[in-house]
């Protein structure tokens, strides 16, 4: 009997774990409008960006509706709005809106001939995190963070820096610059934002990948955020929401520099024109990243659920719906605030992305 | 006498069901095994097939080909193991050694299970290690090498910050092979034939002499075969390359800066998740390209091992 016992004993261990992990459950506000009756089961796939506020928004949704379940797989955006498109999934989560190439062709979720739409419902700051001895201000503007990314500044009293920061001392010290390994939406973004803003040094497209070969780079968020932490005289890019106790720097933006804010990073989204040459109710933010205002913090990332204008089967558009209402809706945001450190939606901008979901069918 | 062994039948033990169920469930176990390394084979090669025939430029970092792009990741796989092992192996003989002919009975027991103890280690506590404590603690002697031997090609500046090289990344997976080479080592070592070493001391050998003229000899293939699990371990380790190492798509010996050459079992857990389309294809052709080295290494390792059995001594 005893070269059994490792058997028996995993399978206990593999019955507790399920038991254990059944029984966690969220406390949760009343989410959803609960007048109608929702039942059903809705998939969706798509950015791991949106994947720790979707499992709030999705605990919270099914707690209201106790006969719904949604499945979110984070899969990436790529492969999310993929899946959407060839009706695999009923809605999709992606860091970036539909690419006009994507709204040419079909959906096969949707009524045949209607089309898609983007939804942002996510919005999350990001920050440049820092770990120099003795310096807890710093000052950048695109251009020399992008000469840092790319390693063209190598010290940090590198006469660029020090331009920028009057008064504070700076150690003659090498930049250790922390990139992210893995392939990522939060990297797009910030190499999207280098090469709007300061084209003439970050010519890379941006991204999934870190184009460029200098600097570290780590693994995953946490991992940007340890190096940058156990490292010295250490900058890296990472979701806000993580930073902790690290400092961040200020971006320039205007004549003056911005920190991070979840208040700033909503106010430049709303204040960014929409994509041109769409439907009404598509919601497709052309980031402003040369905003000039002080009151926009332009390094965000923007992430879309996107879905059916009119769903072939009404059942999924029903759920789909009323999903997408909760999300984009005060309560939804804060849970995504909560959960994830995201930024809520502006009011104004709630409303609009809700009066987009309302004509959803 | 020959036309009674004719005549007699063959004898042959009476086939009990207990036997044949036994021997039937060996049988199923060997097929099993070769039926999996088929069916892993077939799958790598099903789905790189697209990532091989695709326009390059739809591959991940846009190469010129698919060689060019797998070229940095087989580079530093093989680098990585070959860093590592250099490092574990005499480590790991040294171990053994103590623990079979030097250390007295009770402490070489204790040792034994020590060393088998760090085998239980996940590799996932390993890759924490590595990044909270190794890293940090290795990166100023990194710098002071980097700024005295500079002109060495290894140690070409700058140096990385954060000390999260293919050094140390080495470093952990020398640690990690070093339970598997060192039990291995310690089993051939123990048996050496008595007599060898007995010859070898009553001609007047001092034991390290007795152990070089025996020991060694006798247990070289035992070293070989140890020394290419190890190889696979550290050749396939994923998760200790992919939290400790900083990568980028080079090729160089350099061990202390900031770029390194990625591995492709690390390469794989990094980017695996937002692949879609061809990319998930091409990193399984990485997949297909890290089967392949694992196979020619153990199939030389192999053929090193048959043509050392002739002189060793071991079959005297």
């Amino acid at each position: 009997m005893t070269p059994f016992r490792p058997v028996l004993f995993a399978a206990i261990a593999a019955t507790g774990a399920l038991l254990l992990s059944s029984c966690a459950t969220n406390e949760i506000s009343q989410p959803g409008d609960s007048s109608q009756e929702l039942s059903g089961e809705l998939n969706g796939s798509g950015a791991t960006s949106q994947a720790s506020a979707s499992d709030a928004w999705i605990a919270a949704f099914q707690l209201a509706n106790k006969s719904v379940t949604i499945n979110y797989s984070p899969e990436g955006s790529g492969a999310g709005r993929k899946a959407f498109m060839s009706g695999g999934v009923s809605y999709a989560g992606s860091d970036s809106a539909l690419s006009d190439e994507e709204l040419a062709g079909e959906f096969a979720a949707c009524v045949p001939g209607t089309k898609a739409i983007d939804l942002p419902v996510y919005i999350s700051p990001i920050a440049l995190i820092f770990n120099i001895d003795g310096v807890s201000k710093l000052n950048l503007d695109a251009a020399t963070i992008a000469k840092i990314f790319k390693g063209e500044i190598t010290t940090w009293d590198d006469p660029a820096i020090v331009a920028l920061n009057p008064g504070t001392e700076l150690p003659s010290a090498t930049i250790t610059a922390v990139h992210r390994s893995d392939d990522s939406g939060t990297t797009k973004n910030f190499a999207d934002y280098l090469n709007k803003v300061a084209p003439e040094v970050w010519t890379a497209k941006p991204a999934d990948a870190f184009p460029y070969t200098g600097g570290e780079a780590a693994q995953g968020t946490t991992g940007v955020i340890d190096a940058v932490t156990s490292g010295k005289n250490t900058i890296g890019y990472a979701d806000a929401s993580k930073a902790g106790s690290l400092s961040t720097a200020a971006v320039k933006v205007g004549d003056k520099f911005v920190e991070y804010s979840a208040a700033a990073a909503a106010a430049v989204v709303e204040g960014s024109p929409l994509v041109q040459g769409r439907e009404a109710s598509d919601i497709a933010i052309a980031l402003d990243r040369n905003t000039t205002d002080p009151a926009h913090y332009p390094l965000v990332l923007v992430s879309y659920l996107i879905v059916c204008q009119e769903y072939a089967d009404p059942a999924a558009g029903a759920l789909v719906k009323a999903y997408a209402g909760y999300v984009a809706s005060p309560a939804g945001q804060i849970e995504a605030a909560k959960s994830a450190g995201a930024a809520p939606l502006s009011a104004e901008l709630s409303a609009r992305v809700a009066a987009a979901i309302a004509t959803i069918k | 006498m020959t036309s009674t062994s004719k005549t007699t039948p063959v004898l042959r033990a009476k086939s009990r069901p207990a036997d044949r169920i036994f021997s039937g469930s060996t049988l199923a176990a060997g097929v099993l095994i070769l039926t999996a390394l088929a069916a892993v084979a077939v799958f790598l090669i099903a789905q790189s097939i697209p990532a091989l025939v695709a326009n390059p430029e739809e591959l991940p970092t846009s190469p010129s080909s698919f060689w060019e792009y797998v070229a940095p990741l087989a580079f530093g796989t093989v680098w990585a193991a070959a860093l590592a092992l250099l490092m574990a192996l005499p480590v790991s003989l040294g171990i053994a050694l103590f623990i079979s002919h030097y250390a007295p009975r009770r402490i070489a027991q204790v040792l034994g299970y020590i060393v088998d103890l760090l085998a239980a280690v996940p590799s996932v506590v390993f890759g924490l290690w590595g990044i909270k404590v190794l890293a940090p603690f290795v990166q100023p002697f990194y710098a002071w090498l980097v700024d005295n031997f500079g002109w060495i090609p290894l140690f070409t500046p700058p140096v990385s910050g954060t000390g999260r090289t293919i050094l140390t990344v080495a470093i952990v997976l020398a640690v990690m092979v070093l339970p598997i080479i060192t039990a291995v080592c310690r089993e051939v070592f123990l048996q050496t034939p008595r007599l060898h070493e007995e010859a070898a001391l009553a001609l007047g050998a001092t034991r390290w002499e007795m152990i070089h003229t025996a020991v060694l000899p006798f247990g070289m293939p035992g070293i070989i075969s140890a020394a290419m699990l190890g190889l696979g371990r550290a050749l396939g380790e994923t998760m200790v390359v992919a939290m400790v190492l900083s990568p980028a798509m080079v090729i160089h010996f350099v061990l202390t800066g900031s770029a390194n050459p990625p591995t492709i079992a690390g390469n794989i857990a990094l980017n695996f998740p937002e692949a879609h389309g061809v990319g998930v294809n091409a990193l399984i052709a990485t997949g297909l390209i890290l089967f392949i080295i694992t196979l020619i290494v153990n199939s030389a390792a192999r053929v090193v091992i048959n043509r050392r059995k002739a002189f060793s001594g071991a079959n005297g």
